[in-house]
């Protein structure tokens, strides 16, 4: 018989997760500093540690609520298509205005109007996909899946008519940089992803009985209709700031709320959001440190990422009995 | 008292519930029985509010079903549907701690604490209180979820073919646990049903329902009868006494 880990046991997995993301992020801004080279490095990976802790609230928080609401543990908002929705955005920029404009979005007005745009567009594309989420989850698979491919299939096709140096400027979007990061934006999108977070975090035990099903958190007096709204407009916001911020990372997601799940066996999101947060976090700044110190940028980090979480996603493909 | 009002409900062309109005009485044992399709498990869902009625009002004592707050009503009815698989890693004491949700909103009492005990005790399953729901039998996962009910302390329970895929033993038990709710906690247990024979045994009250309108209803000895199951049925459906009740016997 399996046994419910104890509090213990969670507290010392938390205390190893912490101690791990402390180490990686010490480690990352710290190593291979010389009083020379300490005024540019330093502040240059604090802005990517920064960076990388805006991210990873982001993608821990929305791929947890993401999965509760959807009662699936293989789905995440970027397995959904919902970075080839901000892949056609950027597209449709390019395709309309040119690679300059692309380029020059990095004031914090056009920086907004990116984030709103990409957080109108996506909650639109979750509205439509749960339109219907009574009846069953997979008319909510069905739909998100086949979104993400017309998504997908458009920005391909568009891509065939744009200059191909202005699909240069495209192609440096398609792949997330923590490199290219203005500071600004960064405060812009820590103070977004905060807001969602808090907004998340002041209902978070209604997410407990909402873990148990539709039809047993009706009976448990949970909103459900609210909740699910609630939750779509979290998920966009947190998912639209991440993305926006750094680009996409598809794997992501479902790497650290699988490592997550298997670190911290509970229901209760007051554990397993923040378990995923610390495991997005480890991610992230190992990812980070192969990138620049073993494999000096000859890769990109989302490609290292991304074949780490697609490796969890197949096995999770083989193990898991409800899709 | 639960009330239905000329209640309907439409799936695009199709009518599951035709204008259904009925009163059911509390403090009993009340079967909605009919064919596959004949719009028990509809009408059931609906008083649930698990899915909307497209016409007419469901009153649940005196009060409109959408003029109650979520979690007032979930103090005073609990549903239990078909699936008992949860997508959330559960051991059996969670699953009847969350019974306590719409009274503690997930901060857990001393006094919530003790319904847990209570209803773990009551209905046998203590000893498996550390067990995971996904490694229990059928019989025992209906068991543990019928316990979730009682502890979120409602006065209506709603079933919806609580005795799927059990075996006897199982089934019988499960339909003495009702009884006793009824009988001793003074709860409201509405189930939908195919066997005739446990609503026979079990029930106090009987709905019948035929093409989605309401057919008969009325004390369990007025509806098991040959002729009005026949109706229900379109078959041929015996009855034999056996200690003081009806047994229905439906083989040609």
């Amino acid at each position: 018989m399996r046994r419910v880990p104890s509090s213990k046991a969670f507290f010392f997995a938390f205390a190893a997760m912490a101690f791990l993301c402390a180490a990686f992020a010490l480690f990352y801004i710290f190593s291979g500093v010389s009083a020379e080279t300490w005024d540019y490095n330093i502040p240059r990976r604090l802005k990517v540690v920064c960076a990388i802790a805006v991210v990873g609230v982001s993608v821990g928080i929305s791929s947890v609520i993401f999965q509760t609401i959807t009662a699936n543990y293989i789905l995440t908002p970027s397995i959904m298509g919902f970075d080839n929705l901000y892949l056609l955005l950027q597209t449709l920029v390019i395709y309309f205005w040119g690679g300059g404009q692309l380029s020059m979005m990095d004031s914090p007005a056009d920086f907004m109007l990116t984030l709103l745009l990409m957080i109108c567009a996506s909650t639109a594309v979750f509205f439509i996909m749960f339109k219907g989420r009574g009846e069953s989850v997979y008319h909510t698979v069905l739909v998100g899946v086949v979104l993400g491919m017309a998504f997908g299939g458009l920005s391909t096709f568009m891509q065939v008519f744009i200059d191909p140096s202005e699909f240069s400027v495209l192609e440096g979007r398609m792949f997330a940089s923590f490199n290219r990061i203005n500071v600004q934006l960064l405060g812009i999108s820590a103070a977004v992803v905060c807001a969602a977070g808090a907004w998340f975090f002041s209902d978070l035990r209604t997410y407990d009985a909402v873990a148990l099903g539709r039809e047993r958190s009706i009976s448990l007096g949970v909103n459900y209709r609210a909740v699910v709204l609630k939750s779509m407009v979290v998920v966009a916001v947190l998912t639209s700031a991440s993305t926006v911020l750094v680009g996409p990372l598809t794997f992501l997601g479902i790497l650290v709320v699988s490592l997550a799940r298997a670190l911290f066996p509970t229901y209760r999101h007051g554990i397993l959001v923040p378990g995923a947060v610390l495991a997005a976090l480890c991610a992230l700044l190992f990812g980070m440190i192969v990138t620049e110190r073993a494999l000096h940028f000859a890769v990109p980090m989302s490609v290292i990422i991304d074949f780490a979480g697609g490796l969890f996603f197949l096995l999770l493909l083989g193990r898991v009995k409800n899709l | 008292m639960i009330r239905l009002c000329n209640v309907t409900k439409r799936y695009g062309e199709t009518v599951a519930l035709s204008g259904v109005t009925l009163s059911l009485p509390t403090e009993k044992v009340v079967a909605l029985i009919g064919s596959n399709g004949a719009g028990k498990s509809t009408a059931l869902n609906i008083i649930g509010r698990l899915i909307p009625a497209s016409a007419g009002t469901v009153e649940i004592d005196g009060k409109s079903l959408r003029d109650w707050k979520s979690n007032e009503l979930a103090k005073r009815l609990a549903i239990l549907g078909q699936t008992l698989y949860t997508p959330a890693r559960l051991t059996v004491e969670e699953l009847v701690a969350f019974g306590r949700f719409p009274h503690s909103r997930g901060n857990l009492g001393a006094a919530d604490l003790r319904i847990i005990d209570d209803a773990l005790e009551y209905t046998g399953i203590s000893t498996l209180r550390g067990c995971f729901i996904d490694e229990l039998s059928g019989g025992q996962r209906q068991i543990a979820y019928i316990a979730m009910a009682i502890a979120q302390d409602t006065k209506y329970i709603l079933l919806d073919e609580p005795l799927n895929n059990l075996d006897m033993n199982k089934a019988a038990k499960i339909m003495k646990l009702l009884r006793t709710l009824v009988r001793e906690k003074k709860r409201s247990v509405l189930l939908v049903i195919h066997d005739i024979n446990f609503v026979s045994f079990y029930a106090d009250y009987v709905v019948a329902f035929k093409n989605g309108a309401l057919k008969y209803s009325g004390k369990t000895e007025d509806v098991i009868r040959s002729e009005v199951l026949r109706d229900v049925y379109d078959m041929e459906i015996a009855i034999k006494s056996y200690r003081d009740k009806r047994l229905c016997v439906y083989y040609e």
